[in-house]
């Protein structure tokens, strides 16, 4: 196989590097799996960085419940041909509370079936420490967390506190309860994710890709209507469009873009022209302004 | 930006400094709207921003763009470094933006530790200030070797050439001693863009490079006098029996199959059997690759053990001078036992000796007792094993260290290490015909330091005189160190400040293992108020003879008691420092023993002493 090109074998080395470290430090640690391309690419450099052996760690779905079904099938998918330890987690408390996107809205469906389930399921099973696939250019308070975030013993962030991250020699040290939030990703961006996505033949969720799908037009994004949970307002009518997506999350949350990106290299020529962010299609982060802070304080990923 | 072009060089990371409001959020900010990265929701965001927290009128202020945090916005000033990613035809960056208040400067310190290179502001119409010093000092001291000197707002001077003629001049003659490799100067304009990435007709006399023409062909490469292969071992991956594979990220160097590689602290040698870069089978690798090496021989590797070329060799020593600079608000106490990192290894260490505080705007050099938050000094570090190092000048990565606090877990300072101290390595231990077992076996008991720690009139000393009286009637072999008579002698030249209380107990803890090496249980009285003290003394005991006893008594008990009239005094402000009073009392969390003076008598509570002492083996049983 051609080797990487020196920026992608450098972000890949800088990953396995901070994904080792954390294993040799912390007892508990677990790969917080969110099904989409940066979670992909995050599982790969973890396999990658203990090869010849096996993944030292599970990995964990917070699953809302309103995922696309195709993300279902991805995961399961993924967790069987590779043999891997997979959990997850449902705020059932949230389940039994009819929490849902479309009920609740969506900032307090965020804060019940993602928060405070992960915060739920952090603390069920005693992790130290949880991998995510977040970077840093995603958006502006991103940019300022440590690649080791420090996390309270209520799974608070205190962005004012944060440990100094000098070279790359991480203060790993923890109280009882407290635990960190550790992104090996941070200093990817969005198109050196797709093109090491492409450089390693990395399997992703064929949602990534344009297809004809049923949409409904709402809040100038196209919504995907997934399944028979979603309400049809009085004349909306769900209608066969080409698109696919850049982020994924809550299908009644994540809107798609209208595409004829069918392949890789079709979704990098694309991205190359684009003139919006790929945040752009996530409704749960223009709630309200510095609303990813916010959650984050909170203990939102 | 397409890919197969700016692939051909790693990305170059850069970080932005020089002093508050001289325009580095706005040049990064300039930049990325030059590289067409700000899209159409984010430029949304920005003018919506601008209108609501901006500095700058009815424009848009692209400081906003970098300042993420609520408190950054609301105040108007960066805090925290923030990250940011562009790429040009030729080379992809990353650049660190970080703050220009002088209480942030330890964030800027993180940024450039990362950084291969830095773009150094002034505002031409001040010219240089101290913090411009000040960074310029930081930035060669964590090892940045090129920088630009980007003499922005050059359009408030008119783009005067004799005004920027003259800055270049000045920080020529400020930064000589500071040895940067290379300086380019470049005059700009952030907020309006000239010579940042476009060429301008209004600076038609700069026949230079534009701003960002310097940093695509900006100079990354190590120092030329870097160290040979070194690989900090990280993890040791031991899939299955046939495969014992040493894991890291290469820190200098390269290696091959084949060469040989020695331990660094053991010495011992042998040669690389294969070695996979990530997960692909290679015959080489080079600095800043993770592999995983196997080897011929099966020699013991462990985390924190440094590979190295057999031929050029780390240093390996446990003491070491260094330059530190101070990350916390608590300030550096020499003597007090901090966690030492350094590559994939931890262990205990202590400043023995602060040997001066440099004075960052002047770089001069001043005594100095501490180092207090954002202080930079020059110190001599012990730790408790030998560490295998470089002097961080000929390698990062080997060179580097951070401490961090044992009480508060908090990233105490930032280490750069200068030169291994030889004293330890003349000064071999003796070894002694008559060893600390037999001098114990001839006493028949199991030495041991008894620590009894509490406020002054809890009744510390009563109960150690009474444990004596009872050891010495049963024919134990005993020493009693008391707080006030050791002051008197050993430590008659050390108050009561944090500093001192600290040297304090390490003399008495080096004085207890001495004694009990000559097979002696050891009573201490000590109020001994600081948690990290006390675990230093712990350590300092061999495994298994110290015993912690808190003698407990609430403050207002003990200044009821009052036996010597200090708490009256202390209160009245005529003694300073006094635990309880004006200096915490830190209690043990787990103390071998506790013992509440307010619910039992001394006698009782001493022979509770006596019973544990049985118990745990020291004494025997009547």
């Amino acid at each position: 196989m051609a080797s990487l090109p020196a920026h992608l074998a450098r972000l890949e080395a800088e990953s396995i590097y901070i994904i080792r470290e954390v294993v040799a430090e912390l007892d508990k640690p677990v790969l917080l799996y969110s099904i989409g391309k940066d979670s992909a690419v995050l599982l790969h450099l973890a396999l990658k960085a203990f090869a010849p052996g096996k993944l030292p760690f599970p990995l964990l779905h917070v699953d809302t419940t309103w995922k696309f079904k195709e993300m279902i099938v991805f995961r399961d998918a993924t967790a069987a041909r590779l043999g891997l330890d997979l959990k997850v987690h449902v705020n059932q408390d949230g389940v039994a509370r009819g929490v849902s996107p479309f009920a609740s809205g969506s900032a307090l469906h965020t804060q019940v079936m993602k928060t405070e389930a992960l915060r739920q399921a952090m603390e069920l099973g005693r992790y130290d420490a949880a991998f995510g696939g977040a970077r840093r250019d995603e958006e502006k308070s991103r940019a300022k967390e440590r690649i080791v975030s420090h996390r309270t013993a209520s799974h608070g962030w205190e962005p004012r506190h944060q440990r100094p991250e000098l070279w790359r020699l991480f203060n790993m040290r923890l109280k009882p309860g407290e635990s960190f939030r550790v992104f090996p990703l941070s200093n990817w961006t969005e198109l050196d994710v797709w093109d090491y996505v492409r450089a390693e033949a990395i399997p992703v969720v064929p949602l990534y890709f344009a297809k004809e799908r049923p949409v409904v037009r709402r809040g100038g994004t196209w919504i995907m209507v997934d399944d028979e949970r979603m309400p049809l307002e009085p004349g909306e009518r769900p209608e066969m469009r080409r698109v696919r997506f850049r982020t994924l999350g809550c299908y009644p949350l994540t809107g798609a873009i209208e595409s004829d990106a069918a392949t890789v290299d079709e979704v990098i020529a694309e991205m190359r022209a684009s003139r919006t962010s790929e945040r752009e299609g996530r409704l749960i982060d223009h709630d309200e302004r510095g609303s990813m802070e916010k959650k984050k304080r909170e203990g939102y990923f | 930006m397409d890919a197969s072009d700016r692939a051909s060089l790693p990305a170059l990371t850069f970080i932005t400094c020089g002093s508050v409001d001289d325009g580095k959020s706005t040049l990064i900010g300039r930049l990325l709207h030059e590289r067409g990265l700000i899209l159409d929701d984010q430029a949304s965001a920005l003018a919506r921003d601008s209108k609501r927290h901006g500095t700058v009128g009815e424009e848009i202020d692209y400081a906003l763009l970098v300042d993420g945090l609520e408190a950054e916005r609301e105040q108007g000033i960066t805090i925290d470094v923030a990250w940011r990613y562009f790429s040009t035809p030729r080379r992809a960056f990353v650049v660190a933006d970080t703050p220009g208040h002088e209480q942030y400067t330890r964030n800027m310190a993180t940024g450039a530790s990362n950084a291969d290179f830095a773009v150094l502001l002034v505002d031409a119409r001040k010219g240089l200030l101290t913090q411009t010093r000040r960074h310029a000092y930081i930035v060669s001291l964590l090892g940045v070797r090129h920088v630009a000197l980007a003499v922005n707002k050059i359009d408030l001077v008119d783009f005067d050439e004799a005004t920027y003629r003259r800055i270049v001049a000045d920080f020529a003659a400020f930064a000589a001693p500071l040895g940067f490799a290379s300086v380019t100067p470049v005059p700009i304009s952030a907020r309006f863009g000239d010579n940042v990435a476009a060429r301008s007709a209004r600076l038609a006399w700069h026949d230079g490079p534009t701003l960002l023409e310097v940093l695509e062909a900006a100079d990354a490469s190590p120092a030329p006098d870097g160290v040979a292969f070194r690989l900090p071992v990280q993890w040791v991956n031991r899939p299955h029996l046939d495969f014992r594979g040493y894991c890291g990220t290469v820190a200098a160097g390269d290696v091959a199959v084949g060469d040989e590689v020695a331990v660094a602290a053991s010495g011992k040698t042998s040669r690389v059997a294969s070695i996979l870069v990530a997960d692909r089978e290679a015959k080489r690798a080079t600095a800043g690759d993770a592999v995983t090496l196997t080897l011929a021989d099966e020699i013991d590797v462990a985390r924190g053990d440094v590979l190295a070329d057999p031929k050029d060799r780390p240093q390996v020593a446990d003491q070491f001078a260094a330059h530190l600079i101070w990350m916390d608000e608590r300030p550096l106490l020499p003597g007090r036992a901090y966690w030492l990192k350094c590559g994939a290894r931890a262990l205990p260490a202590t400043v023995t000796d602060l040997k001066h505080r440099v004075d960052v705007n002047t770089l001069d050099r001043h005594a100095a007792k501490t180092l207090a938050l954002n202080e930079i000094g020059v110190v001599n570090v012990s730790t408790a094993q030998p560490l295998a190092f470089d002097a961080y000048a000929r390698n990062r990565a080997t060179g580097a260290f951070v401490l961090i606090d044992r009480e508060t877990d908090a990233t105490a300072a930032a280490g750069l290490i200068d030169f291994p101290l030889r004293r330890a390595t003349n000064v071999h231990r003796q070894a002694l015909a008559v060893t600390r077992e037999a001098r114990a076996a001839a006493k028949r008991q199991k030495p041991a330091v008894l620590w009894f720690t509490g406020l002054s009139g809890a009744g510390k000393s009563t109960i150690a005189n009474l444990v004596e009286t009872k050891l010495s009637a049963r024919g134990a072999h005993t020493i009693l160190l008391d707080g006030d008579n050791v002051r008197h002698g050993l430590n008659r030249d050390l108050g009561f400040t944090d500093a001192d209380r600290v040297e304090n107990v390490r003399r008495v803890a080096e004085v207890s293992r001495l004694m009990t090496d000559a097979g002696l249980i050891v009573l201490c009285s000590f109020i001994s108020p600081f948690r990290a003290e006390r675990a230093l003394a712990r350590e300092t005991a061999a495994p298994g003879e110290f015993v912690e006893i808190h003698v407990e008594a609430p403050l207002d008990v003990v200044i009821g008691r009052d036996p010597k009239g200090l708490y009256r005094k202390a209160l009245k402000g005529e003694i300073k420092n006094f635990t309880g009073i004006d200096q915490p009392y830190e209690p043990p969390a787990d103390p071998e023993l506790a013992l509440d003076t307010t619910a039992a008598d001394a006698e009782a509570l001493a022979d509770r002493v006596i019973a544990l002492l049985e118990e745990r083996g020291h004494i025997e049983r009547l």
